[in-house]
Parts: C-alpha cells; sequence; structure tokens
C-alpha cells in the first residue's frame, strides 16, 4: 500500500474494486467507515452485492475478469469530459514521453509478438522511449501522436461507455455515475483512495489490472496524497513481510532480483545487469554487498564478489508456487518442507496439485494444527499404503507463544510480545530453523556437495542458559550493522557496497534501532517496539507507532502531495509543504529536503521533475517501456476460461499467459454449453484463508459452521434449488458438494445482449478441523499472470446441478 | 487526536505484562458447537479475575491489528484489542475475538482448557504408513537433516550446460510463510537459499 489505513480517513472518494473489507479487512472498514461519517463518497465495484458495497453510495456490479474495461472506461470519460489533474500529469508522469516510432498496436496485441518453440512472447524494443544520447525525448504540449498522452488517449478511446457496458454488464447510468462521482478526485485538491485486493490480482492478467488501477490514480492526481494512493490490502498477517524477506522465488530479500545463470553469471554482471543509473536503485550494490556480508560474514570479501557464487542462480524458468508443482508433477522436486502455509487448499487445481505431491520422498510440515497439506495421504477416496511420501509433522507455536515481528499491509513492522510458553511440545518456527540448520550444518562436517555456504553461512544465534535463539541478534542483522563495531544502522542511507556494512534485508534498516535523540524513556526502544501514540499532525501518521518501512515513512511518493512549486494540493491536509524558504514536513520525505553537504533546503523546483525515486525516469508510467510480459499498457482481455468472445479484439485471451500442460492443461473452452456460468472465488469473515486456524476454532465454527456456495434467485429458479439444498458445483477439473445459498447478491449480468449468471464460492474448506467440506479449489483453473504467476481464481467456467 | 502515553506504556514498555488487570470471567466464553447447550444464554455467575496481559498482534489478515492477550497460569485465557493502537483502536473483528481459541476453548463446564486440538508432539507417517506415530524432536531433526543432505548431494548442480556456476538443488521446494514472524522467515531463508541453494522457494502471496 502506498498509503495507509488510518490514513483513510483523509479520503474524500473511495473507489473499492475487487476487494471487500466489511468481510475480508475488517479493520479498514473502520477507518472507511469514518471517512464516510465525515462525508466521504463510496464506489463499490464487485461482481457481488457484498457487505461493503451495502455501504457504497454507489454500487457497479460488473462481470468477473472485466475490470481493464471499467478502468479504461473510466479513464476515457476523464479524459473525454476533461476531469484529470492537468498540472500532475503534466509534471509527475511520462506523459510527454516520446514512443519509439515503431510501436503500434492492432487487433488486440501490442507489436513486438513473436513466436519461437511454439510459444509467444513480447520483443519490447518497439515500446522503448525515444532518446537523444541518455536522456528521453519529449514533447510537453503533448501534441506528438507518438507521446504516451496521444498513444494511451487513443488507445482508451475505444472503451466508450457503450462498449464498456457491453463487456463488463454493468448497465451504462450505472457506469456514467460512477465515473463521474469518482472524477471529481481529479479536482487538485480532492483525494481518491483506490482500494483493491485479490478480485484484481487474480487473473490471467491480473498485473495489467493493477496497472489499470495506477494510471487511473496518476490521472487524476490520487498518487502520494494523504487519502489518495494505490492501496492492495494484503490478505495474511505477515504477507507483506514474507515477501520482504524473500520468501519469493525471484527475490532475495529486500526485492533484490535473485541471481540468474543467463542474465548475471558474475557479480560484475549482476551489479551491471540491475543497476539503473538513476533514481534510488542506483544504491542496488551497497544492498547486495551489505546483504552477501550480513550471510556469509568473514568469508565475504570484495576480492571475492563477497560470495556472490554461494548464492544459487535460476535457470530462467519460473520457479514460483504453480511451477514446483508441475516439477513436483514431473516427479523432478524430491523432497517438500511446507512451512504454516496449506497448499493443498490454497493452490490452484488442488485435486491435481494434491495427487504431484504423492511423488515427493519426503515432506516436512510446521504448523499449529494439522492440516490437509500434511494429512494429504489420508485425503478421501485414496488409500494410504498406496502413498509413499515420508511425512514429519511439526507442532508450531503460535504467535503469542513467542516473540517477533510481523508486516501488515500498511508497512507496519510491528513487534509481537509472549504471552505464555507454546503447549506439550510445541516449539517455535525460530526455535525449529535454527534446530535444522544446525542438524544438516552436522551432516555436512563429514563432507558433501559443495559445502562452503553450509559450513560458513553466519548463524551465531545461540544465548547462553536459553533454548531460544536470541531473536535479537537475528534482528540487528536484518536491520544492519557496522561490521567493525557492530554498531546498529539507523538507515539504509549508511550502507555500503565495500563490505564494511552487513544488512539482511535494506528495506528493513532502522526499524531495530534506538533513536539516540529519543527523549521519552518509554520510547527510547528499537523502532519496530515503540508504542507511541501521538499524531501531531493530525493526519493520521502516529510517527511513533512501531515502525514503517522504508525509514518510518507513512506516505510514499509524498512529494507529489505538493504541487511543483511545493504548495499542498490540499491546503487543510498539509503532508509536505514549501513555506519559501525551507520544507514542512508531517512524514519522512522521500525527496530531498536540505542538501547532505551544506544543510541548506533544497527549493521546490529541484524534486519537482523526479518525485518517483525508485524509477529511473523519476516520473510515473502511464506507458511501461519494458518489463511487462503482455504490453506496455493493458489491453481488455477474457479469462482464459470465459463464457463470451473478446468483444474489443479478435484476440480472445492473454498471448503470454502461463499455461502447463499434462494434467494442469484442462481447460473450459470459450462459451461452453458443458460449464455456462461464470464462478469467482470468495472469503468470509469468519474463517481465514485455508481455514486451518479458525475451522479448529470452536467460537468461529459456530459462526459459520458450513461450506455453502451463493447462486442467484433466477437460477436456483431454472435448476430448481431451493436454500439449503445440496448441490454440484463441476468445473473442467473436478466436481465438489456443498450447500447452496439463494440470494440476489449475486444477480445475472446482462453481457452483449446474453444473461450471464455467477456463482459465488468459498474456498475456505478441507476435509480436516471442526467444520469440514469440500476443497473449492478443486475447481480453479491451472493458469496465471504471466508476470507474476498468480492464478486466475476470481474467473472461471462451472456448472451447477442439485445434489 | 491522540496524546502522548496511555495507561497501557508500562507493560509494553517492559513487554511482558505484570500488571494485575481485572478481567470480567465468562463474558467471553462461547459453548462449543454440538454441546447439549448450544442455545443457551446463560453465561454462569460473571466474577472479576487478575490476569497477566501481554501486547501482542493478530494472526489473521493484513490490517495489523494489535492485541491484548490475557492469560492466567501460563494458559491464555482472553483476547481484546489494543486501545493504544491507531489501526484497530481497541477493536477486533471476529476471527481477532476468537484468537483465544487456538490456546484454549471453553468446555462444557464452561471452563477454558487446552484446545485438543492442537499439534503437541512431532508426528511422523512412514511410507506408506496409515497413522501418525508420535516422536521426539531428537529422533526428528538429524533424521530431516539426513534426508536434506541425501537429496541435496544427489541432485546438487555446481556448474550448468554453458559452465556458469550455479550452485543449486533444484530437487527440495519450500513453501510458506505469510503466517509467521519475520525473523522466522529471514532465517528460514538464510537456511534454503543461502546455505542449501534452493531455488523453488515461494509462499501463498501468489495465492
Amino acid at each position: 500500500m502506498t498509503n495507509s489505513f488510518v490514513d483513510y480517513k483523509n479520503t474524500d472518494i473511495f473507489l473499492i474494486i475487487g476487494s471487500n473489507p466489511a468481510e475480508a479487512h475488517p479493520m479498514a472498514m473502520r477507518h472507511i467507515g469514518k471517512a464516510k461519517e465525515k462525508g466521504a463518497k463510496i464506489i463499490v465495484v464487485d461482481p457481488r452485492f457484498t457487505k461493503t458495497a451495502s455501504q457504497a453510495d454507489i454500487y457497479v456490479p460488473l462481470r468477473p475478469g472485466t475490470d481493464i474495461a471499467f478502468l479504461y472506461g473510466l479513464i476515457n470519460y476523464a479524459i473525454e469530459n476533461d476531469l484529470y489533474q492537468h498540472e500532475y500529469v503534466n509534471n509527475y508522469t511520462n506523459a510527454s514521453y516520446l514512443i519509439s516510432p515503431d510501436y503500434n498496436f492492432a487487433d488486440g496485441v501490442f507489436s513486438g509478438l513473436e513466436e519461437k518453440d511454439g510459444k509467444l512472447s513480447y520483443n519490447t524494443a518497439s515500446w522503448a522511449y525515444q532518446k537523444d544520447g541518455d536522456n528521453i525525448k519529449k514533447d510537453p504540449t503533448l501534441q506528438d501522436p507518438q507521446c504516451v498522452w496521444q498513444i494511451m488517449k487513443k488507445h482508451v478511446s475505444r472503451y466508450d461507455i457503450k462498449t464498456v457496458s457491453q463487456v463488463t454488464g454493468t448497465p451504462e447510468d450505472i457506469l456514467r455515475k460512477a465515473y463521474s462521482t469518482y472524477c471529481e478526485s481529479g479536482k487538485p485538491d480532492k483525494a481518491g483512495n483506490l482500494i483493491y485486493v485479490l478480485g484484481i490480482t487474480q487473473h490471467s492478467y491480473g498485473t495489467q489490472n493493477t496497472r489499470a488501477t495506477t494510471m487511473v490514480q496518476l490521472l487524476l492526481g490520487n498518487v502520494g496524497m494523504p487519502g489518495g494512493g494505490l492501496n492492495p490490502q494484503r490478505g495474511q498477517s505477515n504477507v507483506q513481510g514474507a515477501c520482504d524477506m524473500g520468501m519469493l522465488w525471484n527475490n532475495i530479500t529486500g526485492y533484490l532480483n535473485v541471481p540468474d545463470a543467463t542474465k548475471h553469471p558474475t557479480y560484475k554482471d549482476y551489479l551491471e545487469v540491475e543497476t539503473p543509473k538513476a533514481g534510488y536503485w542506483s544504491n542496488k550494490p551497497k544492498f547486495l554487498a551489505s546483504l552477501l556480508k550480513a550471510w556469509y560474514g568473514e568469508k565475504a570479501t570484495k576480492e571475492n564478489d563477497f560470495c556472490y557464487d554461494w548464492l544459487p542462480k535460476s535457470d530462467g524458468k519460473d520457479h514460483s508456487h504453480m511451477s514446483s508443482y508441475a516439477s513436483l508433477a514431473e516427479g523432478e522436486i524430491k523432497g517438500v518442507f511446507c512451512w504454516a502455509e496449506n497448499p493443498s487448499v490454497a493452490g490452484p487445481d488442488a485435486k491435481h496439485e494434491v495427487k504431484a505431491l504423492e511423488n515427493a520422498e519426503w515432506m516436512v510440515c510446521v504448523d499449529v494444527f494439522e492440516n490437509e497439506t500434511a494429512a494429504f495421504w489420508k485425503r478421501p477416496g485414496v488409500n494410504p499404503a498406496d502413498i509413499k511420501t515420508e511425512v514429519f509433522l511439526l507442532p508450531a507455536a503460535h504467535i503469542y507463544e513467542k516473540e517477533g515481528t510481523r508486516t501488515n499491509s500498511s508497512r507496519h513492522v510491528q513487534w509481537r510480545w509472549k504471552a505464555v510458553e507454546p503447549p506439550g511440545e510445541a516449539k517455535s518456527d525460530l526455535w525449529i530453523a535454527d534446530r535444522i540448520f544446525k542438524a544438516v550444518r552436522q551432516e555436512y562436517r563429514s563432507g558433501g556437495k559443495f559445502t562452503d555456504p553450509i559450513l560458513n553461512m553466519v548463524w551465531n544465534y545461540d544465548k547462553p542458559g536459553q533454548d531460544e535463539p536470541d531473536i535479537e541478534k537475528i534482528a540487528i542483522e536484518m536491520n544492519g550493522y557496522n561490521v567493525a563495531d557492530g554498531r546498529v544502522l539507523g538507515t539504509f542511507g549508511d550502507l555500503k557496497d565495500d563490505g564494511s556494512t552487513a544488512c539482511g534485508v535494506w528495506i528493513y534498516a532502522g526499524y531495530y534501532y534506538i533513536d539516540p535523540q529519543e527523549q521519552n524513556p518509554l520510547l527510547k526502544v528499537p523502532a519496530t517496539k515503540r508504542h507511541g501514540t501521538e499524531d501531531k499532525s493530525g493526519l493520521g501518521v502516529y510517527p511513533k507507532w512501531t515502525f514503517v518501512w522504508p525509514l518510518n515513512r507513512h506516505i510514499v511518493y509524498n512529494r507529489c502531495s505538493a504541487d511543483p512549486a511545493g504548495r499542498p494540493w490540499k491546503k487543510d491536509k498539509a503532508l509536505m509543504a514549501w513555506d519559501g524558504t525551507k520544507w514542512i514536513t508531517n512524514d519522512v520525505p522521500d525527496f530531498g529536503i536540505t542538501d547532505a553537504t551544506t544543510k541548506a533546503p533544497i527549493p521546490p523546483e529541484k524534486t519537482a521533475n523526479a518525485p518517483f525515486i525508485m524509477l529511473p525516469e523519476g516520473q510515473a508510467r502511464f506507458f511501461v517501456p519494458s518489463g511487462l510480459k503482455e504490453g506496455p499498457m493493458p489491453e481488455h482481455y477474457e479469462p482464459v476460461e470465459s463464457p463470451v468472445k473478446n468483444l474489443m479484439s479478435k484476440q480472445q485471451n492473454n498471448p503470454v499467459a502461463y499455461r502447463w500442460k499434462g494434467e494442469f492443461a484442462k481447460l473450459a473452452e470459450t462459451g461452453s454449453k458443458e460449464f455456462p456460468y461464470v464462478a469467482t472465488t470468495v472469503h468470509y469473515i469468519e474463517h481465514y484463508q485455508t481455514g486451518v486456524r479458525t475451522r479448529y476454532s470452536p467460537m468461529l465454527v459456530e459462526l459459520m459452521p458450513e461450506e455453502f456456495a451463493t447462486i442467484s434467485p433466477t437460477l436456483a429458479g431454472k435448476l430448481g434449488i431451493k436454500p439449503g439444498d445440496d448441490i454440484i458445483v463441476s468445473s473442467a477439473r473436478s466436481e465438489i458438494k456443498l450447500k447452496a445459498n439463494v440470494l440476489p447478491i449475486v444477480k445475472p449480468l446482462n453481457v452483449n445482449g446474453s444473461p450471464i449468471e455467477i456463482v459465488s464460492l468459498p474456498w475456505s474448506w478441507g476435509f480436516m478441523g471442526l467444520s469440514q467440506g469440500a476443497i473449492g479449489n478443486e475447481l480453479t483453473p491451472f493458469v496465471a499472470c504471466p508476470n507474476v504467476a498468480v492464478p486466475e481464481y476470481k474467473a472461471f467456467l462451472c456448472n451447477v446441478r442439485k445434489a | 487526536m491522540k496524546k502522548g502515553i496511555s495507561r497501557r506504556d508500562f507493560l509494553k514498555y517492559l513487554g511482558v505484562g505484570a500488571a494485575g488487570t481485572a478481567l470480567l470471567e465468562g463474558v467471553s466464553a462461547t459453548p462449543a458447537l454440538a454441546e447439549e447447550n448450544l442455545h443457551s444464554f446463560d453465561l454462569g455467575p460473571l466474577k472479576l479475575k487478575k490476569t497477566k496481559e501481554t501486547a501482542s498482534g493478530c494472526s489473521y489478515c493484513g490490517c495489523g491489528c494489535s492485541i491484548i492477550v490475557h492469560s492466567e497460569n501460563d494458559k491464555v485465557v482472553f483476547i481484546e484489542g489494543d486501545p493504544d493502537s491507531p489501526i484497530n483502536e481497541g477493536s477486533l473483528c471476529p476471527k481477532g475475538m476468537a484468537l483465544t481459541d487456538v490456546y484454549t476453548i471453553v468446555d462444557k463446564n464452561r471452563q477454558r482448557v487446552p484446545n485438543p486440538n492442537r499439534l503437541t508432539k512431532v508426528l511422523y507417517r512412514a511410507p506408506g504408513g496409515t497413522k501418525w506415530e508420535e516422536k521426539t524432536w531428537d529422533w526428528a531433526i538429524p533424521e530431516i537433516a539426513k534426508r536434506v543432505k541425501k537429496t541435496r548431494d544427489e541432485h546438487f548442480t555446481e556448474k550448468d550446460g554453458k559452465g556458469v556456476t550455479v550452485n543449486r538443488c533444484m530437487a527440495i521446494c519450500q513453501m510458506g510463510s505469510a503466517n509467521i514472524n519475520n525473523e522466522e522467515d529471514y532465517i528460514i531463508n538464510k537456511l534454503m537459499r543461502g546455505s542449501l541453494g534452493v531455488v523453488d522457494l515461494d509462499h501463498c502471496a501468489r495465492l
């Protein structure tokens, strides 16, 4: 999230799309409610009339998978009616940049689509900026037909309200009302807050969905504003932190890309390829050197490239969740660690995924309860004797039985203290990881393959007289320290590329730092442990409530909260303001306010042309010149399984969507008669994700005892289904039995003249726990977004019949 | 606007709660499912209890609510929202309110007793086995390490086809986790990627 939950109170207009905070993020809804009390308007875009929609001023129903059409309709409306934030667009975005004359878009595909070995991919050369030496060519008048503004304007002009309505199934008058209302946030002093979650991301073009939300917010000048921003609310207590820690195959820690054998065979190659000339990422060599130093300690020297070769290098292929399961199916993966995760319920095409797990020779599961993954060998319908996988199930401590931090969606890194001992022989995950590492090291003392990183990894977490590893040592290693004297670093600005600093997670620099200037003894603790409750600005910043990465900055890109001359767009809610001689700041600025050497204030014009510090060009992108797999701008495609043909072009699906072979290739055809309805997966407030903990909670099971799918009264009438009947929901992958809930919260949408029924399907059930039910993800397709490999859970085809 | 430091500060400064707190016993006690008194609203006599308070955080969605854990004789008996948190301001959703259940549940006598389904022992299931066997940590950890070493040594690639040093093991995968602490994920990453050379390391952020 660019902003924070507490900041929602500053919002004037909410656009909540593909997100149901009343159910999935209840405390976010609290802050939305506070803004509403003060007059904020709420627009909810969702295929279902959700609990959040019940609080909306405007509810916009749309067919699952048509978000780009809806958002492009909004962009087109704002441009046609001149409702966008001109000064913001002109100064803070790449609207004026000229794109290669070779760029083209026709028949639903962008220039550069190539076929190689039967696979489609884009050569992105024609999407590049035009350059004059190192300088990007621009047309500040925005008139050149090759400038981003003109290209975008032409591209979105196809998404007029009538066409959008035909694609999304949303009535035209509702679209018009929603567009005109949200475009009020295009006024410089109005903040529009765009909230999204998995309804946007879980599509075979999910990244382009998020791009469309970004374009809306840039056009209306909402990024960097108090009460504005792009706020993808994360779904698990520490999913943000797990990503920050590098628990993703493609980044080591802190979003440093993993080494790739082809792109970066050597340390020098890595730095050359990965380090841009401008923007904050130009500091990347400092982050990587400090990371290697934190991990490999004394062995990591400048002369040996800090043991860069000790890190594994990837083979250029995807290694995310779905690809790992494809490897399991192929028998390539032999050993599995499944740590506080339950993929047998969470993964797409779960029936075939769990079958693939049988190919593992051994599996180690760590959890607080027995979950469906650990118990996969005794799942309904299989004979345990046929499954040869050895399984170790290790009992883990729950959050209040150990200490450490978790990072919420607003990037708050908050310490949790230990209340009680874990029950029985359960142990913290820290203890378990520590003991496994030590036992593996012990095994390798007598030799084995490439023992260097195992024998030399920095692992000095013992504390005399204590069974648990010393978490403070780990925290300081993550935070960063000066190698010579162990001094804890306050900021990643102190990191060096020469091996004199060590830092495990550069973006967490400062989280375990004690501010020497702090006068209050209660707050003179590591930043993450602070519980300061003061908010001097009144903007909801609470600077001493724990620690927010990066650098305790609550709203990122905050230079954009003020105009190029440094005057806040919202005068009554000034986050950053130039008073004529200096900057007045109510948050940690992400732009220069004083010269590092002379300490003189830096006037606003110096930073007005590069407020987006993580981009080399410093200005935000309507058009992305490279890096995305299916285009420099979004384009509407149909979900891989769709009831209708694409009305926008003859290109039916994302041409480069991830697809897999064999068992994982089962898909329904477009307009399938066998599977005529659109299914989408949903959450309920009482059960969390795969339900491991909540389905073992008597209180929650009592509140939500049974699994059910929701269908419309029209579909129920057609199929002779009454509320509470057992029904079978089927897809090309599997079929499941569950109860029917018949409510008009889902209604058929008129899509280009045909009614399309929507089936709402929960997925928090499995065969373990106090409340058991079918695994909803047995129905979901094994296809994904090619940029980030997120599966298409939110739009696929199904059928329904009475059981 | 909130000001300054509140009554909870002492507690947070210490990290663990030492202050005795008055708690109404019974108000949070929900009879367990499938018990005969499911529809009874008689919660029994209310009485004040002394508990230990500890500042912690909810383990469910990404909002990041702060909680105060009330424990008695080293058992969790009640959980409430932390009023100091600007995020939840003392409130909790149904899942947060039910966090106590992970540790103790209410039995037929309306007493909080340990959740009988918690895993409290190391369990092992042999190839083709039909049930779990209870094991000790002292047995399990070295056994796991042996399997890790065997698989890694049999499937380790030092150089790829082009002669590039890759030092990777593609035969072990690590899944998880968005549900444990940062410091835990950090050392699991060091173990898997940094030591063993695991490439297939991912968690449910994508799911």
